[in-house]
């Protein structure tokens, strides 16, 4: 098969990495070539992160380009709106309807984009949007939006449940695996 | 076992594989995985270092024993270590030493995009670069070998895609080597100028071998596809060529870029009607190639700057690009911020508010440099705010003295701040220098420092008191401030800033992201006291904005530090302590 790639976006300290990890881990066990570029460092600290997941028979590349992207999925609606152009025509994109005010904006020196989701389907994309905060509160903690949006991912993507349940089990502490599977089961059900 | 490791990780693995014995290093994005996953093999003995050149030279003490050793540095911490680097090049090794040196191109979290094969050139040592996790393990593990056959420490030098990046490794088990035996040798290790002059000849024979092998050596490879057009590359640039060119050319892939093989290369290079020199940063193959007299084709498309990709590849070989879908919509950048809570705010506003000139330092409180705090005039490299400081206000006397501060964290302090604060104790300047104790080395990532009382492996370590220290230096006037206290710091500054003697400030809280560290509940805003006066978004807090013209607090975000209520005149912020 031609190589996958899935982007994960959004704002520093988000989770991205735990989210591009279940994934990876998910992948891998299907038997693909799995490559994950993640971000660390400065740009952790609220800035905008990406991280790149390609899969398939061999990944050269680690990275993901403009116009190359099957899948992106967004933490927040303004990253979304930022990594539009990174996804294919006819690509995916999954969602979270959260607000986060860059700090050009909490400053006022730049204003939030209004309508970011219709706008983005108005392009002919394919667009999931959930409120993954309010499922991961409901699953009982709000830093587990990351697996809220694994959970819709996994619709999008196949794979028995059984695998997806086993890479969130090599990736998240015992004692956060029972509130995570909830939230993968909000993810799934929305 | 196959299993998706980090690039860092899996160096990790082979350093573990290959019997490494000690390994002592110095945090720097993004080379610090290494030496975390290394410390988690009870095998291995893991340190922090304070600085990269202790560091190096721990490693090569263990070298000389006996031991298989490594150290590991981001690009310019090799500058650091750059010392020890070029003379351990003359006395060579007894146990293998591997020296991992990550490049940032692009530089996602570095000051500048310094190409370390510079470094391997000068010093004369063998430089290995893998281009995913798999070969970072094959060639870490190949480095120990060949280090101890050729008698040189080996570089193997990573980028931030490489070390950060994902991909499947096979894993074996770990070879246990026994110490070589440590045998004096005066000549071969005290590098005095009679000593040196000989060892110097031999360097210089080690690389004509070093070359010879590089002639044959496996960790170069070739792939012949097309007649047309040649690629000669290394690291991840080949696998941003060889996604974007696929099987239309020939590859020539070299997993060593010190020495470079003059005959591989110009037997590949006669092949072909065009040859393409594909590498990030400097143009280091391409020199050799032209200097071995073929006419390549490199930087004139690709540039110097920055990180390569297989869209670059694509569009500067076969003109190709790709059809963009794109928002007809301003999008705000999203710059990275100090987070919620950060102790650094509280003092990085007092430095704004009193319009201070401020040298800065490597570390998070860099971000104090953003709006709207503005409040950094420059940030050169580790250390460098408390020399810089020093050096201003020796050309601007009192005026500078009395306006002007250096800022630099606990682990910046350690490593290479006190130097410079000796330095303005012995040769006398009023200078006023704030160390921002967080007690956690913070951009990296949370490690240990010699001011936390605890090391890499996590045991209770000895703890340098910061005030004891900056006494017995010689600075007589150190005092502690807590920076979520802004009245009580602001006061602290100007103080010092107004007597004539040197001064250290402490602004000491933990790091908020630190897992001991209890919150507050959030905060909240009394949307009926609000008087939309805009005074708590000066202080730069993600956790704040305006929504329907009223202050509003992110719960998710908010830790309760209680900076933006000492902000607020109508006491509108609410919540925390009550």
């Amino acid at each position: 098969m031609s190589v996958k790639s899935v982007m994960i976006v959004g704002v520093g300290g988000q989770g991205s990495l735990l989210a591009s990890r279940i994934l990876g881990n998910v992948l891998i066990s299907q038997g693909f070539d799995v490559k994950v570029s993640e971000v660390h460092g400065m740009s952790q600290r609220g800035g905008s992160v990406v991280t790149y997941v390609k899969y398939g028979e061999k990944v050269y590349s680690p990275v993901v380009e403009k116009g190359e992207a099957d899948v992106i999925i967004s933490f927040e609606q303004l990253e979304a709106a930022r990594w539009v152009p990174y996804l294919k025509k006819g690509g995916h994109l999954i969602v979270s309807t959260q607000m986060i005010d860059p700090m050009p904006v909490i400053s006022g020196t730049a204003k939030y984009p209004q309508d970011i989701i219709s706008k983005i389907s108005d392009l002919g994309i394919d667009v999931i949007a959930v409120d993954a905060l309010t499922k991961a509160e409901e699953a009982g903690n709000a830093k587990a939006s990351n697996v809220v949006l694994m959970g819709v991912v996994s619709t999008k993507l196949g794979f028995d449940k059984d695998v997806w349940y086993q890479a969130l089990e090599q990736c998240v502490p015992a004692k956060f695996l029972e509130m995570n599977k909830k939230a993968f089961e909000l993810g799934v059900n929305c | 076992m196959k299993k998706l490791m980090l690039g860092n990780d899996a160096f990790a693995r082979g350093l573990y594989e290959a019997g490494c014995k000690v390994v002592s290093s110095y945090p720097g994005t993004p080379s610090t995985e290494i030496t975390e996953a290394a410390a988690k093999y009870e095998e291995i003995y893991a340190e922090w270092a304070p600085n990269e050149k202790v560091a190096m030279e721990v490693a090569l003490g263990a070298s000389i024993a006996g031991a298989r050793s490594f150290c590991g540095m981001k690009h310019v911490g090799l500058n650091v270590a750059a010392d020890p680097l070029y003379t351990a090049s003359y006395t060579g090794v007894n146990g293998g030493m591997v020296i991992a040196v990550a490049d940032d191109p692009g530089m996602h979290s570095s000051q500048n995009e310094q190409d370390s094969r510079h470094h391997a050139i000068a010093s004369k040592v063998l430089m290995l670069e893998p281009s995913d996790s798999g070969e970072c393990k094959r060639f870490v593990k190949k480095a120990f070998d060949l280090s101890e056959k050729y008698d040189t420490p080996v570089i193997v030098r990573m980028s931030t895609r490489v070390a950060h990046s994902q991909s499947s490794v096979e894993l074996d088990d770990r070879d246990e080597k026994d110490l070589i035996k440590y045998e004096k040798n005066p000549q071969k290790f005290v590098m005095m100028p009679a000593y040196a002059k000989k060892r110097h000849v031999v360097v210089e024979e080690r690389m004509r071998r070093l070359t010879e092998y590089a002639e044959t050596s496996d960790l170069n490879s070739v792939e012949i596809n097309s007649s047309r057009t040649g690629v000669i590359t290394s690291g991840v640039a080949y696998q941003y060529a060889r996604e974007a060119l696929g099987d239309t050319v020939s590859y020539l892939k070299l997993g060593i870029v010190n020495p470079l093989p003059k005959r591989l290369i110009s037997d590949f290079a006669e092949r072909f009607d065009e040859i393409y020199v594909i590498e990030e940063l400097d143009d280091i193959i391409e020199t050799e190639c032209r200097k071995l007299g073929f006419k390549v084709i490199g930087k004139e498309k690709f540039g110097y700057i920055g990180e390569l990709s297989q869209a670059i590849i694509a569009e500067k070989m076969l003109g190709k690009t790709t059809e963009v879908l794109n928002l007809k919509e301003e999008i705000p950048v999203r710059p990275p911020v100090m987070c919620a809570g950060c102790p650094h705010r509280g003092l990085f506003y007092c430095l704004s508010k009193l319009k201070l000139n401020v040298l800065g330092d490597i570390g998070c409180y860099t971000l104090g440099a953003s709006a709207p705090l503005n409040a950094m005039d420059a940030t050169i490299c580790m250390g460098a705010s408390i020399s810089t400081l020093h050096g201003f206000n020796k050309a601007m006397g009192e005026e500078g003295e009395k306006n002007t501060v250096a800022v630099i964290g606990d682990s910046t302090f350690m490593h290479s701040g006190m130097t410079g604060l000796v330095n303005i104790a012995y040769n006398a300047t009023n200078s006023t220098v704030i160390i921002l104790d967080n007690s956690i080395t913070g951009m990296t990532g949370h490690q240990q420092n010699p001011t936390t009382g605890y090391n890499l492996k996590g045991d209770v370590a000895s703890k340098v008191c910061l005030e004891d220290l900056c006494k017995a230096i010689g600075i007589n006037r150190v005092r502690v401030v807590d920076p979520y206290n802004m009245a009580e710091t602001e006061k602290a500054i100007k103080e010092e800033l107004a007597v004539s003697e040197p001064s250290v400030i402490i602004s000491r809280r933990p790091c908020a992201l630190l897992k001991y560290v209890k919150h507050k509940p959030a905060l909240r805003v009394d949307t009926d006291k609000c008087k939309s006066c805009k005074a708590c978004l000066r202080i730069g807090c993600p956790a704040i904005s305006i929504q329907n013209s009223k202050a509003c607090i992110d719960h998710t975000q908010c830790v309760g530090c209680g900076i933006c209520q000492e902000m607020c005149k109508f006491d509108s912020i609410v919540g925390g302590n009550e």
